[in-house]
């Protein structure tokens, strides 16, 4: 199948490119930008005028609920929604039941996804066994089965010992541990940022120290056990301070946050708003102001969905028992776009920290269109105008405090391994 | 601008149509409700004991954590206003699993339910029960997790009134768990909104939440000089759950510090004087001579729950409380 996508404009920042080009696609790889290969006869063109072109977007963290909570969303609901956001490859965090400790439980939902034939999943392995921080995992079978590393998703390892040797036997493999930092007693059975809202609103708390005594242990553990860690899913400006202070003396780490951190805080709960329930807790404005900056200063280099979909009834609740997360895949371009509009960062580093960036992290070859490069691509209207809602939604997961704002910049195409596996003109059907 | 956990309390003309949280109540709103109180107070003493202002209404009292004292006087207060009232202690599961809270006030509206009184070990839960319930039916909160419980706020300042008379130039200090307590947090809204003088916290910090002092209070660990000058001395009740040794680390050592005793009483004014929500621990947060004392108005709190419960509820019922 070759294909050529016409007179598009091209936004690749790993390649420096930003400017209008055609694209030639052969065999599910790049072949050529701006002239056609020497003999290419497009099996399909695709004018793209008005439009910008950019690498697939690579979503770090992405909750899929199969196998386990089927009736909340399966592999194959999510992996359209995703493919209709634009996304070709999302990071699926181990905390699934059962829980991704096993080669088949990993190489399962690959095949899953694989059949599907929309996104990409690349599974993270537990770190320990039934993610319990107690016995390590299989890393480096879970690694050969596919798992492109290591996590034990948002249940913390409290035992010292067990985490230091977790991250040495990663490293053995030098298999990327993702980390969200969280002192269990500190956090304790809190739901909101201590401060102004969980004082109003008498909730439990999780004090900032709850994220930044984590974040301290783990880099002294990094710092010795020599590993690599991917700070996944940072919420406040101190843990970030601490993160860069490690990075420049050299420690081989980096960092992510969602996209609901750069744009909301502790206000937005308002009244028990159960929407803007998440984990960790949406910190202060200052807080989120500082990860905006960080991410233009290149200090944050990813930003992930962290979609986490639920079913009506869980968030239908008093906020302290209400279901943590948010559905992010439908707009978690619109909403990067959103702060390349305000001004906050430009948009090659809006899409690095979307494609090229979280490729880096995961060691994949992809998120960018150079030459012999998967052909991973997201083509959307830059303009255009939508609304988040019911009808808009593809994933199962309704639950975004996002829901009915209009948003800029629409997927019009995402081409995944050379395939159109979104076209928004005839894909309207959901599983 | 209302704040935000106030806004569903209000109906789109205006009026008071829940009683969730006194954060963001009309001043006039309070006085009219401890007016209306007033004309109830002696309604105990009466031979016959009830006003038909709720007559052919139904109140279920819904509670979901255990309770007496403010069950019954909802209770009270509903009968007394002719109400049918149900009562209905329920366990409930936290989770999303099996009927859910809104399963349970759903089936009660069915059965033609017009007014909910809700207590609930959750922040908010009132909340999410008013704002899915169809707009004729009402709702007063009788205590939700930490978050508020306005009625009792509301008999405190009645009490106030009754002997102080105003409000303007009290200095009031409310001594204790504030971290865990609602009712700290309602007394703090309705004191800020009569315009008391000066409100301080008193307690140690293991029991202060961060960035109280937002809510417009003052907070000291030292009881000498937090009572000195004091008109109003609140206490709140020490959960026994809470004496696990870490918010706490003995009975003997809050007693030391922060038990109301006579002498740390004399430190507040001479006309100073003493309210608790009960029930009380004697020995603990405050010694039985004060609890007992002549400056005590404990039980007078209780009487007073009943006339300003029922003045709530027939604020709501009658529907004509307008805010400003």
């Amino acid at each position: 199948m070759k294909l050529a996508l016409q007179n598009g404009w091209v936004v690749d920042p790993a390649n420096d490119i930003d400017g209008r080009h055609d694209i030639f696609i052969d065999n599910g790889r790049i072949t050529a930008m701006g002239t056609p290969p020497k003999d290419f006869v497009a099996d399909r063109e695709i004018d793209v005028n008005g439009l910008h072109v950019m690498p697939g977007i690579i979503d770090l963290s992405a909750r899929l609920r199969e196998p386990g909570e089927e009736y909340i969303a399966t592999i194959a609901s999510e992996t359209v929604a995703a493919a209709s956001g634009g996304i070709t490859r999302m990071v699926y965090p181990p905390d699934t039941y059962p829980v991704i400790d096993t080669p088949a439980m990993a190489r399962m939902i690959q095949d899953r996804a694989d059949s599907i034939g929309s996104t990409k999943v690349h599974p993270l392995g537990a770190l320990t066994v039934g993610l319990d921080g107690d016995k390590l995992t299989d890393m480096a079978m879970l690694m050969d089965a596919g798992c492109i590393g290591v996590s034990n998703a948002s249940r913390p390892i409290q035992n010292t010992l067990v985490m230091r040797r977790a991250m040495q036997y990663a490293s053995t493999y030098d298999l990327t541990v993702f980390l969200t930092p969280k002192d269990f007693w500190l956090a304790g059975n809190g739901c909101v940022h201590e401060g102004e809202t969980s004082t109003r609103l008498g909730l439990p708390a999780i004090p900032e120290a709850a994220g930044t005594v984590g974040v301290a242990r783990d880099l002294a553990l990094i710092e010795t056990s020599g590993a690599r860690a991917h700070f996944d899913l940072i919420s406040c400006r101190r843990s970030l301070e601490m993160i860069d202070e490690a990075q420049q003396r050299g420690l081989p780490v980096t960092v992510g946050t969602s996209i609901h951190q750069l744009h909301l805080c502790e206000q937005d709960i308002k009244a028990f708003d159960t929407r803007y329930k998440v984990m960790p807790p949406l910190r202060t404005e200052h807080d989120r102001e500082a990860l905006v900056q960080g991410v233009a200063q290149g200090k944050i280099t990813v930003i992930c969905s962290d979609h986490q979909p639920h079913s009506v009834d869980a968030k239908l609740a008093p906020f302290s028992e209400a279901a943590t997360g948010i559905a992010g895949l439908d707009s978690l371009l619109a909403l990067t776009l959103r702060l390349v509009k305000s001004g906050k960062i430009t948009l090659g580093c809006a899409i690095s920290a979307l494609t090229t960036n979280p490729a880096k992290v995961i060691g994949l070859d992809a998120g960018h269109l150079g030459i012999g490069a998967p052909a991973d691509l997201c083509i959307y209207d830059p303009s255009h105008e939508w609304v988040l809602d019911e009808q808009s939604m593809v994933s199962r997961g309704r639950n975004s405090p996002f829901m009915n704002s209009t948003l800029t910049g629409k997927v019009l195409y995402t081409i995944n391994g050379g395939k159109v596996v979104y076209n928004s003109l005839t894909n309207q059907t959901k599983p | 601008m209302l704040p935000p956990d106030s806004q569903i309390q209000f109906d789109s003309e205006g009026r008071l149509k829940h009683f969730l949280t006194i954060n963001g109540l009309p001043r006039e709103t309070l006085i009219n409700i401890l007016d209306m109180a007033e004309s109830f107070i002696n309604f105990g003493q009466r031979e016959i004991k009830k006003v038909p202002l709720l007559r052919g209404k139904t109140l279920v009292n819904l509670f979901f954590e255990p309770s007496t004292r403010t069950r019954t006087t909802f209770e009270i207060a509903g009968k007394r206003l002719s109400a049918d009232v149900i009562n209905l202690s329920a366990a409930r599961m936290s989770t999303s699993k099996g009927e859910t809270i809104l399963d349970t006030v759903r089936t009660l509206e069915a059965m033609h339910t017009d007014l909910f009184v809700v207590r609930d070990s959750a922040s908010g839960a009132p909340h999410l029960i008013a704002s899915h319930l169809p707009s004729h039916v009402k709702v007063i909160n009788a205590g939700d997790g930490r978050h508020a419980h306005p009625t009792q706020a509301m008999l405190d300042m009645f009490t106030i009134r009754q002997v102080k008379g105003q409000f303007e130039n009290l200095k009031v200090a409310i001594i204790g768990d504030i971290l865990h307590s609602r009712v700290a947090r309602s007394q703090i809204h309705a004191l800020k909104i009569l315009n008391v003088a000066e409100i301080r916290i008193i307690g140690p910090r293991t029991l202060i939440p961060t960035e109280i002092e937002s809510m417009g209070v003052t907070t000291t660990g030292d009881m000498r000089a937090g009572l000195e000058d004091i008109d109003v001395v609140m206490m709140l009740r020490i959960q026994r759950e809470r004496m696990d040794g870490q918010l706490i680390p003995s009975e003997q050592e809050y007693f030391n510090r922060y038990g109301l005793t006579e002498e740390k009483l004399s430190y507040a004014k001479n006309d100073a004087i003493v309210l608790h929500p009960g029930p009380i621990n004697r020995g603990l947060e405050i010694s039985s001579s004060v609890a007992d004392g002549s400056r005590s108005l404990i039980l007078n709190q209780v009487t007073n729950g009943i006339a300003v419960r029922m003045s709530i509820m027939a604020t709501l019922m009658g529907g004509n409380e307008s805010k400003k």
